[in-house]
């Protein structure tokens, strides 16, 4: 249902509202993927923004300042990329646990940072436009345009209902369930003869890729990247959303990264907060200490409570 | 380089080094004792060097001024900060998971840099070292190495032997230590952890505040000050091994050494040195150099 409003959002929201929406929808592309690492593999990891930003840089250097890069090249690299920085950090990373993991995602985000902060490269903070959205033609045939907003809307909303399906089909697959019994008990899984080591990996590329893919689509959403987008305020921003939805739920990332969004857009409300809204993030914070202590199990959690009520 | 180049560099990656232990050796001693992982340790540098900018008017009205009354003012102030703040916040998170601690100390973060905006503003600011400071005593012709610099060098081993005095030689030391391995064990000996905890983390936002003040002259005082020192440290605590202050030691001493002198030789890849140390200590010994025990 949820599915059908959205794809018919377009035809009667304001544009404002639409944009709001397909930012809405890639951040909970992104929520999903780090969803996939702390809810059901049991890994907090503090750098996801990393590989959201990394892919949103290759794809703004590929594109050419003149014309407009092919998408099938465009996208494939960038998802790569990402995909490529994971299975270098995670391969050091997963050696250990607990905090050492988190504070070495962490690190290793910002280094990715200053990559793209400090060198020529990147542009320094000023970041790098985008001017043309990459080409979807193959041989002459173009199957969409996505210059146009409303098929860049559905792209997005593609890219939503595929990434959710696709996850949905992977935890009930017997690599899925294995990931959950590794954050329930890996000694126990890896006696059952599984190396973990080799899952957890895994489900960090992969996670890693698909937060490739919402980085991808925010580069071509904005036509500009800059370094902030890698900052550890990205991925404080989109732990939040997971835990803000409710942990263990796929769906619990989505409405995590809708309740974020509309947090954001009520604390930066001038007319509720007047000159107050300068200064939203002191909001924010209050609100994720607030949240967190008495809520940890987020929206869905709060849910279900209720129901079980009744 | 020449020898005075090189003099100079290395007094300064000792100078950064040690900054960075006093920083890094809070963090990791709350998190060896208390099992806190916590952001909002930058947020404590960041807010003692506001302090040395801050309060130097209102100590030069009510105190007579100079330098050291206002670190002294800011020392007595963070150990109240850190008082109130473990009581009425971090003492709730010890039973929480690290998620949840990440989260609501990030939330504090951000509670912290918007109360510094709101009160002090965005700008830039420097702050003057004492004038018997100010001066540099020359190593060539043409190169000199400010005294400042020594200065902080000279603070920072005297509070690094300070704490080694306190952690390995008096009651209160012994029972950090007996806290740091076995918590549940302290407090079945009948010894007030509640205190033991609110001590430890004052003494750690003290050194993280006391770090900020003094620093606030050489690196003058700016908005996101504290995240940056935030995540260095986290290496610096990698590096060395979580919740050892030996480690962190030598891990501070290391990454101010090869910060300095990648700065020196590859500028161009400077930011990265610091975190291609980490990787490769990592390929080695994954729990750090000095395990905890």
């Amino acid at each position: 249902m949820v599915l059908l409003l959205l794809a018919a959002f377009p035809a009667f929201g304001a544009k404002y509202y639409v944009d709001l929406a397909v930012k809405i929808m890639i951040l909970a592309i992104f929520a999903m993927s780090l969803e996939l690492l702390v809810g059901q593999t049991g890994l907090v990891s503090f750098g996801h923004a990393a590989f959201f930003g990394i892919a949103a840089y290759v794809a703004a250097l590929l594109s050419p300042k003149t014309e407009a890069a092919s998408l099938w090249l465009v996208l494939p690299a960038a998802i790569a990329a990402s995909a490529a920085y994971a299975a270098a950090v995670g391969s050091l990373s997963l050696r250990t646990r607990g905090v050492s993991f988190i504070m070495i995602t962490l690190a290793f985000a910002q280094m990715a940072y200053y990559v793209f902060h400090d060198t020529p490269l990147g542009g320094g903070s000023d970041g790098i436009y985008l001017y043309f959205r990459p080409d979807a033609s193959i041989a002459g045939w173009q199957p969409f345009d996505l210059d146009s907003g409303r098929t860049f809307y559905y792209a997005v909303l593609v890219c939503l209902a595929a990434s959710f399906g696709g996850l949905s089909l992977l935890l009930r697959s017997r690599f899925g369930h294995a990931l959950a019994g590794i954050r329930v008990n890996e000694q126990r899984m890896r006696a059952a003869g599984f190396p973990t080591y080799a899952y957890k990996l895994a489900a960090f590329v992969i996670a890693a890729s698909l937060a490739g893919l919402a980085g991808f689509l925010h580069a071509l959403k904005d036509g500009y990247v800059n370094p902030e987008i890698l900052s550890w305020h990205q991925s404080g921003a989109v732990l939040l959303m997971v835990i803000l939805g409710g942990l263990g739920h796929l769906r619990g990332a989505i409405l995590g990264a809708f309740a974020f969004t509309m947090l954001q857009e009520l604390f930066q409300w001038q007319a509720v907060f007047g000159k107050f809204a300068k200064h939203w993030q002191l909001m924010l914070g209050l609100t994720i200490i607030v949240f967190v202590a008495a809520a940890p199990r987020g929206l869905i959690g709060i849910a279900d409570r209720m129901r079980r009520k009744h | 380089m020449d020898l005075a180049t090189f003099l100079i560099q290395c007094l300064n990656a000792v100078q950064y080094g040690l900054l960075l232990f006093l920083v890094a050796s809070g963090l990791t001693l709350i998190f060896g004792i208390m099992g806190v992982i916590n952001l909002a340790h930058g947020s404590f540098y960041m807010i003692g060097a506001y302090m040395a900018y801050g309060l130097a008017p209102w100590v030069g009205s009510g105190l007579g001024g100079g330098f050291f009354a206002t670190l002294a003012a800011g020392i007595v102030l963070s150990v109240l900060l850190g008082y109130l703040l473990e009581w009425l916040f971090f003492s709730y998170l010890y039973e929480r998971e690290h998620l949840q601690q990440v989260l609501m100390t990030y939330g504090l973060i951000l509670v912290f840099e918007e109360l510094r905006s709101i009160l002090v503003g965005d700008d830039v600011h420097g702050v003057q070292p004492p004038s018997w400071l100010a001066g540099s005593i020359p190593l060539s012709e043409v190169m000199s190495y400010p005294v400042y610099r020594l200065f902080i060098s000279a603070v920072c081993i005297g509070v690094a032997v300070g704490m080694w005095f306190v952690i390995t030689r008096t009651r209160l030391g012994m029972r950090v230590r007996a806290g740091a391995s076995n918590r549940e064990m302290v407090r079945a000996m009948g010894i007030d952890i509640r205190l033991l905890y609110r001590i430890v983390f004052a003494a750690g936002v003290a050194l993280a505040a006391l770090a900020g003040m003094i620093a606030a002259p050489v690196s003058s005082v700016y908005p996101g000050m504290g995240g940056q020192v935030l995540i260095i440290c986290f290496v610096v605590v990698v590096i060395g091994g979580i919740g050892s202050i030996r480690g962190a030691l030598v891990a501070a001493l290391l990454v101010g050494v090869v910060d300095t002198f990648g700065k020196v030789l590859f500028p161009a890849a400077a930011g990265l040195l610091v975190y291609l140390l980490m990787a490769a200590v990592l390929l080695w010994k994954p729990e750090g150099l000095f395990k905890a025990s």
